[in-house]
């Protein structure tokens, strides 16, 4: 079979793309020319490779794939209580308040500007003052930020009834004045002359970074960084984002990280671990890898010999289920409620008096359904394109759209109204029922709106028999598995993201594949929580470039 | 452990891997000392994933010359021929994968090493045979297992679209971790040949046929004294035959060990790349567990076969 190199049948796409927006986006290229897609992706010992092929198996997008994790605001601003919260707050607000965009919305001050007062004298702290010193600016920033926030937080009381109160840190409880000066002797080191190796690791002499800093370490850090990115790399200041490969930008984040869970009493963490969380950074070994890429070729032949009924979707696992660690199973079908594959419509729950249609298009129809280009009609209304070939009066009302309450459209927009969103590149169209609805839950649904439909199968059928919700459950109506054998397993439950949830799929047994019978003892959440989505062959091959260039 | 840190190069290098297992684990990798005999298709995806986990150093042995055969499934040897004349796979091997990770020791080992003494061994903390023949087996094999150091010890063979990997841990200990937990486990492992004579009829029913199957060939090769690979369909009447006495001996089921299945494993020397991948990822990350000491180790046989996608362990000890 696999010797076979009979003629190709047609062509088929192999993908291994980092960003699951790409994923999607090849995904529905491959639906509209209708190319078989292998698709495949690794996280540490894990992987998996799936064979896409339109009609025949269930589509890249199926199943719906989780949504980037957020925090609400406030956990971050006031409340953190895991070290990521740190992190996001250092990396995301006290960074960007810093460094960044000053005109870029911050919630920086969301909380401590309460105080009426407040508001103008906390926007003057981030900026420095003409000819201020620049130690004497971190040690304001720094006092600010771990001292008088806290102080202002702690003045709500309702806040801390039932949670830890914080300490406020001021720099001359953690740094006697003798240190304050000898802190940062970068005079005395070599001019740098690449920005992105000024390190203050460096001119403090720190060498490790799997260590974990203590508090004045950190706070030395905190100091010693803001002050380079003053000094030495002053012109970026202003339009600095965070990146994981700049060193000086990593240790700010980790440290200013650290020193928020020191004030919140939440345990720190060294450079690497912090790097990790902030970079979301992608872990990834060559053998899974070499394992996956081997797969991938497997799969591939058999779509090019068309070889349709021996399509596998093979889970590369790193604790053996039923004496496996290479498990194929055989493909889906196509999930009739998929809103890619199939024309079910969506539901979008809404409040039609307050939303605009700005909050659909952003939140919805690009970062849910993945439209890069969209095209927004209402029966044959359009309310919103973009496109090169648009006149200024068309831009206009466009941009004009945008900014209106649903129901105040020029064809308004209420509770039972079918919306068409349509994205000619990717030759895909849906429609989306709206539903008004008048409250939305601010911790739970920070969207204030709500999608559902392509799931809906599934998700019903998960309360009935999972109270937990959490996607785990063990059977699923949303497709119909035919001749469920005996044979049939449960895929790895809990939070495996590598895997599908909550489905069963039929375990291949054929040609002279040993039949396996036991049963299928239910997986209870045994393999690791995976924080990202299926992974990159890309970003992990970084360490192999060797390879890349001898197999191109 | 002062003294003994990851340089600041190798924890940037390393990062991601780092995330994966560990910075004790990389520490670990990076004294490790490990010999791969047998540079077939396998062998090289295997060389070139510890050597990209950054090993101390990897020793080659493979003494023949350079030849068409050997460009087949070798990416590590480069196709303009010129340069290769009179040279080994080994040497060429070692020049090419040196490339992929330059803190990574390459060495070149000649000869027959399945005869020499049993210190040769011991400079190893791991031992890969690839495509060996039988009584090369169980030689080095036992010569790992006269030595006091504990040096892990590995066989893999792969024939048409299916491969077998077998692991010698001797008395093995580790750490797993499951929700949070740490447990201290204990394994212990049978020698190749104490494996392979466990009766067939003490072996489970829904043992992976492709063990009965590798058993036969290899049997095969050694009564007719022929190379690794050396086979084609003509033996397919000599197979089968060789299949019913060893059935017979074992007091098996011929069904254990389809002909179909022979037939496939015998169609020549031919190594299919994209299974060479998969069995040497796989041996490398047992090889990487083993040496870290984490997570569990395979005990003691992995099957691979394209046919049917399935990667299975089997455990085959008198005492499992």
């Amino acid at each position: 079979m696999l010797d076979n190199q009979s003629q190709v049948a047609r062509d088929a796409v192999l993908k291994f793309r980092p960003q699951i927006n790409a994923r999607r986006h090849v995904n529905r290229l491959c639906l509209a020319a209708d190319v078989p897609l292998v698709e495949s992706g690794t996280t540490g010992f894990l992987g998996q490779v799936t064979v896409h092929v339109k009609a025949k198996t269930e589509c890249y997008e199926c199943q719906p794939k989780p949504a980037p994790k957020t925090y609400p605001v406030c956990t971050i601003t006031s409340t953190p209580s895991k070290f990521v919260h740190c992190i996001v707050w250092a990396k995301d607000l006290l960074f960007s308040k810093l460094f960044g965009d000053k005109n870029q919305e911050n919630d920086l001050n969301v909380r401590s500007g309460d105080a009426s007062s407040s508001s103008e004298r906390s926007e003057d702290v981030f900026v420095r003052k003409l000819d201020e010193d620049i130690d004497q600016y971190g040690r304001r920033v720094y006092d600010h930020v771990f001292g008088y926030n806290i102080e202002m937080a702690l003045s709500n009381e309702e806040t801390w009834r039932n949670r830890n109160r914080p300490r406020p840190i001021y720099i001359r409880d953690v740094l006697s004045a003798a240190l304050t000066q000898q802190n940062g002797n970068t005079e005395n080191t070599k001019t740098e002359v690449d920005a992105l190796s000024v390190s203050a690791m460096v001119s403090l002499g720190l060498k490790n970074p799997q260590e974990v800093w203590s508090l004045v370490e950190n706070s030395r850090i905190f100091l010693e960084a803001l002050k380079l990115f003053f000094s030495k790399r002053e012109q970026e200041v202003g339009n600095l984002s965070f990146d994981k490969d700049d060193q000086l930008a990593v240790e700010f984040v980790t440290a200013a990280a650290n020193i928020r869970a020191s004030s919140f009493g939440i345990p720190l963490h060294s450079l690497f671990e912090a790097k990790g969380i902030a970079g979301n950074i992608v872990h990834a070994v060559a053998t899974t890898n070499a394992i996956i890429a081997g797969l991938i070729v497997i799969e591939a032949i058999k779509v090019l010999c068309n070889e349709t009924s021996n399509y596998r979707m093979t889970y590369c696992l790193e604790h053996p289920s039923r004496k496996m660690l290479l498990m194929p199973v055989e493909p889906f079908e196509p999930n009739k409620n998929c809103y890619v594959c199939s024309e079910t419509p969506l539901l979008l729950e809404i409040n039609t008096h307050r939303s605009k249609l700005r909050d659909i298009v952003e939140k919805i129809v690009k970062a849910r359904l993945g439209m890069s280009l969209p095209l927004v009609m209402h029966g044959a209304a359009l309310l919103y394109e973009v496109g090169d070939d648009l006149d200024e009066a068309m831009v206009a009302n466009y941009s004009a759209n945008l900014d209106k309450v649903l129901s105040e459209l020029p064809s308004s927009v209420t509770g039972g109204t079918v919306l068409t969103v349509e994205d000619l590149q990717q030759e895909l169209s849906c429609n989306i029922n709206i539903k008004h609805r008048e409250e939305f839950d601010e911790e739970k649904e920070p969207d204030g709106m709500i999608l559902s439909g392509w799931s809906q199968a599934l998700t019903t059928e998960n309360h009935k028999t999972s109270p937990a919700g959490n996607g785990t459950s063990t059977s699923s109506q949303a497709v119909p598995v035919e001749a469920v054998v005996d044979d049939e397993l449960e895929m790895l439950t809990g939070g495996t993201e590598t895997l599908p949830l909550g489905k069963k799929r039929k375990i291949s047994d054929n040609l002279n594949a040993s039949s396996i019978s036991e049963e299928m003892s239910k997986r209870k959440a045994e393999e690791r929580e995976l924080d990202s989505h299926v992974v990159v062959l890309e970003e992990s091959m970084d360490q192999g470039n060797g390879k890349k260039k001898r197999l191109q | 452990m002062k003294g003994e840190e990851l340089t600041e190069q190798e924890t940037a290098l390393y990062d991601r891997q780092i995330r994966v297992w560990g910075v004790d684990a990389q520490r670990r990798l990076s004294k490790s000392h490990i010999l791969v005999s047998g540079l077939r298709g396998t062998a090289i995806e295997f060389c070139k994933n510890i050597v990209l986990a950054g090993v101390g150093s990897v020793a080659l042995n493979d003494d023949r010359p350079v030849t068409e055969e050997a460009l087949s499934a070798n990416f590590l040897i480069p196709s303009d021929g010129e340069t290769l004349v009179g040279k080994t796979v080994a040497e060429v091997c070692s020049e090419s994968l040196k490339d992929f990770n330059p803190m990574v020791r390459v060495s070149v080992e000649k000869g027959d090493i399945s005869s020499y003494g049993a210190d040769f061994f011991g400079k190893f903390d791991v031992v890969v045979v690839c495509c060996y023949s039988l009584a090369a087996k169980r030689m080095v094999n036992e010569k790992c297992r006269k030595l006091s150091k504990h040096v892990a010890f590995y066989t893999v063979d792969c024939r048409d679209s299916c491969g077998e990997i077998f692991v010698d841990l001797q008395d093995y200990a580790y750490t797993k971790k499951k929700f949070d937990e740490t447990t201290e486990c204990q394994l212990h492992y049978p020698s190749f040949e104490e494996a392979i004579s466990v009766p067939w009829s003490s072996l489970p029913k829904r043992l992976s046929k492709l063990y009965f199957a590798m058993r036969v060939i290899e049997r095969f090769e050694d009564v007719e004294n022929r190379r690794y690979g050396e086979t084609s369909s003509v033996d397919l009447a000599s197979v089968l035959k060789l299949r019913t006495e060893l059935c017979q001996a074992n007091s098996a089921n011929e069904s254990q060990v389809p002909d179909s299945l022979l037939g496939r494993l015998i169609a020549g020397p031919s190594e299919f790349p994209p299974v060479c991948a998969v069995i040497g990822g796989i041996l490398g990350q047992e090889v990487i567990k083993a040496i870290s000491g984490k997570g569990d180790p395979v005990k003691n046989f992995f099957f691979f076969d394209a046919a049917d996608g399935k990667g299975v362990i089997e455990d085959i000890s008198s005492n499992a």
